[in-house]
């Protein structure tokens, strides 16, 4: 293996997780491409964000050094992990709240649930959060007979439609507002077909009234956390909906689970966070609910208050100090909606929770590179063009990160196989022609019999089929009369 | 090892010894250069774009607030509003009702502690000048009063007067998604109504 860890990494998160599809990312986008409907939903919803997003960021005369502050608070944090996850505990404790440590998803999972039937009900609220959508936890939830009700719009549209999120931020990305009619229509009880048309706020004023109650009636809650706080134990939940609000204010229990990257050393870190975030993710100078809290206050809010703070193989992503930065995400899924392949594809192509270009460099290392795992194939789900590491609010190099990756499955690969794959065959081959002078100069004369083979720059006969996908998309060069040492032999032979 | 001592001493692990901790520079705007009436403009035009109704009285803040309110229903304020805020016709919250109490109420009355102009955002504190979480939370219409000397024009400068010990509450204009096709629409789960009064 060439991956450059200086420190031990820590187990990867199950590769039969919410982190990994069934099918490799060039299988799973196929269909997707065939499906005109998604990519003309998805096209257009892109398309409006990216416009939303650099109009806001134009405005902000600082943009560069805010995320160069990002980045660096990042860094920061990453190298002092360990001690700020035991300031943050230690500042969330003295608050009255309780934490809770989980070494990976099924860890966290049964806390939440025991936490859950120690409140003695059957049924939670859920905060829109990609911790417990990477866990796993509304299955785990519905196995043991508890009611996870998730009241994002979005997320909404994804449960009722009994489908999967398709976007970090929006995960209902691939729904155009007929079909979140229909599946309103369909799912919740009550709606007069004829009263309801496909109307935003229509359907934004129906989601209000399927949930009022259940926010009413909730016990317990559970949510992630954009940021924690190690300084003040300020817990942090940026949202637009009001829903977030409810569930962090009304039931008598919250439970947050949050990863152990996501937090920041002070205070202040947050007047960096709360500028990036939201400009880079729904476009807005600012989202219309941040909610922060710390510990338990009482008389106002929920009463018992648990962090689950969740490793899940980030130790792992941990160890590598160039793959580290993929740990820095603030999940703001900018690098989703201007990535080329995401606007074409769609999320589910990705298989993982984390979708786009972050989470072609997050989900192979938060599960490794096994050498022809599925998650082996996403470091290639990219045209490199570099417009994801642009955005980036946190300058993540997301490019890099892919190549180094693609070498590293590479390296995986040949560790896990004796026999070589074509393409390490071919590249050993050519090592061993031009590690020697003679053996390079005759294979440079000898390439130009290939010549002959040729027309236009097309092949003349079929090629064998391990070639056809080279060939198929790509002409060859005409090929030189001679080559450079043959030129040089000729017109400067004498000179060495 | 318990699952506390086994996360932390994996991610010790994988840092290795003596990680190098980078520095943060902080070349950002700290503090605006807007001040007066062009900072107050600023907020207004960005609660305005998000679809906050503004009202700026020149004469009494009471009458403003009282013809901001609905004729009918039950209407609440928070129970540290200065007697000169305080709704001709309304009751102070008394943290007796419950959500389910409070999803009855037409209309509450909060005060606010800090305005970013820059974003549009009003920051509560939980205090009894903003009343608890709740109270501005389940009623459909919020009226929101900002007293003008709080009004900052960055991020950074709102941070600095807030207390993180308290629950604190961001709001910029009244609840909205982006959920259906990226389209920004008010009126979700939040009071679909957000009235800002901002004292003379």
């Amino acid at each position: 293996m060439m991956t450059t860890f200086i420190g031990m990494p820590g187990p990867p998160a199950a590769r039969d997780s919410q982190l990994t599809g069934t099918e490799d990312f060039p299988d799973a986008a196929r269909p997707a491409l065939r499906n005109s409907r998604l990519r003309r939903n998805l096209a257009h919803a892109t398309g409006i964000i990216r416009d939303k997003r650099a109009q806001v960021v134009d405005e902000v005369a600082d943009w560069q050094e805010l995320r160069t502050a990002g980045a660096q608070i990042k860094a920061h944090t990453m190298a002092r992990l360990p001690e700020l996850l035991e300031q943050l505990e230690a500042s969330v404790t003295a608050r009255g709240g309780v934490v809770h440590w989980a070494r990976d998803g099924d860890e966290a999972n049964a806390i939440v649930l025991e936490l859950v039937r120690a409140a003695g009900t059957t049924e939670v609220v859920k905060v829109k959060s990609m911790a417990t959508q990477e866990i796993g936890l509304n299955e785990a939830l519905e196995a043991a007979g508890i009611a996870a009700l998730e009241t994002d719009l979005a997320e909404l549209i994804v449960q009722l439609g009994h489908d999967r999120p398709s976007h970090i931020l929006v995960p209902a990305i691939h729904r155009g507002r007929a079909e979140i009619r229909e599946i309103f229509l369909r799912e919740m009880p009550g709606l007069d077909p004829d009263l309801l048309s496909d109307e935003p706020s229509e359907l934004a004023a129906a989601a209000r009234a399927y949930l009022r109650e259940a926010f009413l009636r909730a016990k317990v809650a559970v949510s992630g956390a954009n940021f924690g706080v190690a300084e003040t134990g300020s817990l942090t939940v940026v949202e637009s909906e009001g829903n977030g609000r409810m569930c962090l204010t009304l039931p008598e229990t919250l439970i947050t689970v949050m990863g152990i990257e996501k937090v920041v050393p002070t205070w202040r870190d947050l007047e960096v966070f709360l500028q990036l975030l939201p400009r880079s993710s729904t476009g807005e100078r600012m989202n219309p609910y941040t909610s922060m809290w710390s510990g338990v206050t009482p008389g106002d809010g929920p009463q018992q208050f648990h962090l689950i703070l969740l490793d899940n193989g980030r130790s792992r992503v941990l160890a590598d100090p160039q793959g580290r930065s993929a740990l820095h995400c603030i999940r703001c899924s900018a690098c989703l909606n201007v990535c080329p392949v995401y606007e074409r594809v769609g999320g589910h192509a990705y298989g993982s929770v984390y979708p786009g270009p972050i989470g072609a460099i997050l989900s192979p290392q938060l599960t490794g590179l096994t050498g022809d795992g599925v998650n082996d194939t996403l470091p290639y789900a990219s045209s490199l063009c570099g417009a994801c590491e642009e955005v980036c609010p946190v300058k993540i190099p997301i490019p890099a990160q892919l190549v180094r990756l693609r070498a590293e499955h590479t390296e995986a690969y040949a560790d896990s196989h004796r026999m070589p794959s074509a393409e390490a065959a071919s590249m050993r081959a050519a090592a061993w022609v031009m590690s020697d002078a003679k053996r390079f100069r005759r294979a440079g004369s000898s390439a130009r019999l290939a010549k002959v083979g040729l027309r236009g720059g097309r092949p003349r006969v079929p090629v064998p089929p391990l070639l056809q996908g080279w060939v198929n998309a790509r002409d060859l060069p005409d090929l030189p009369d001679e080559t450079f040492r043959e030129w040089w032999a000729r017109t400067r032979g004498d000179q060495q | 090892m318990s699952a506390r001592e086994e996360v932390l001493s994996r991610v010790r692990g994988a840092l290795g010894p003596d990680p190098e901790v980078p520095e943060i520079p902080r070349d950002y705007l700290m503090a605006g250069s807007t001040t007066g009436a062009p900072l107050i403009e600023l907020l207004v035009d960005r609660l305005v774009d998000y679809r906050a109704a503004v009202i700026e009285p020149e004469g009494s803040v009471v009458d403003a607030i009282d013809a901001a309110l609905p004729a009918e229903g039950r209407i609440l304020y928070a129970p540290g509003l200065p007697e000169e805020w305080r709704p001709s016709r309304g009751e102070a919250d008394d943290a007796t009702l419950d959500a389910r109490g409070l999803d009855a109420v037409a209309a509450v009355v909060t005060g606010s502690v800090v305005s970013i102009a820059q974003t549009g955002t009003i920051v509560l504190d939980g205090s009894p000048l903003c009343g608890r979480r709740v109270l501005s939370l389940v009623p459909d219409i919020h009226v929101c009063i900002v007293r003008r000397e709080d009004v900052v024009e960055t991020v950074p400068e709102g941070l600095t007067r807030l207390d993180p010990q308290r629950p604190l509450t961001f709001i910029s204009g009244p609840s909205a998604t982006s959920d259906i096709e990226l389209n920004r629409v008010e009126g979700v789960h939040g009071p679909r109504s957000l009235i800002v009064v901002i004292t003379p």
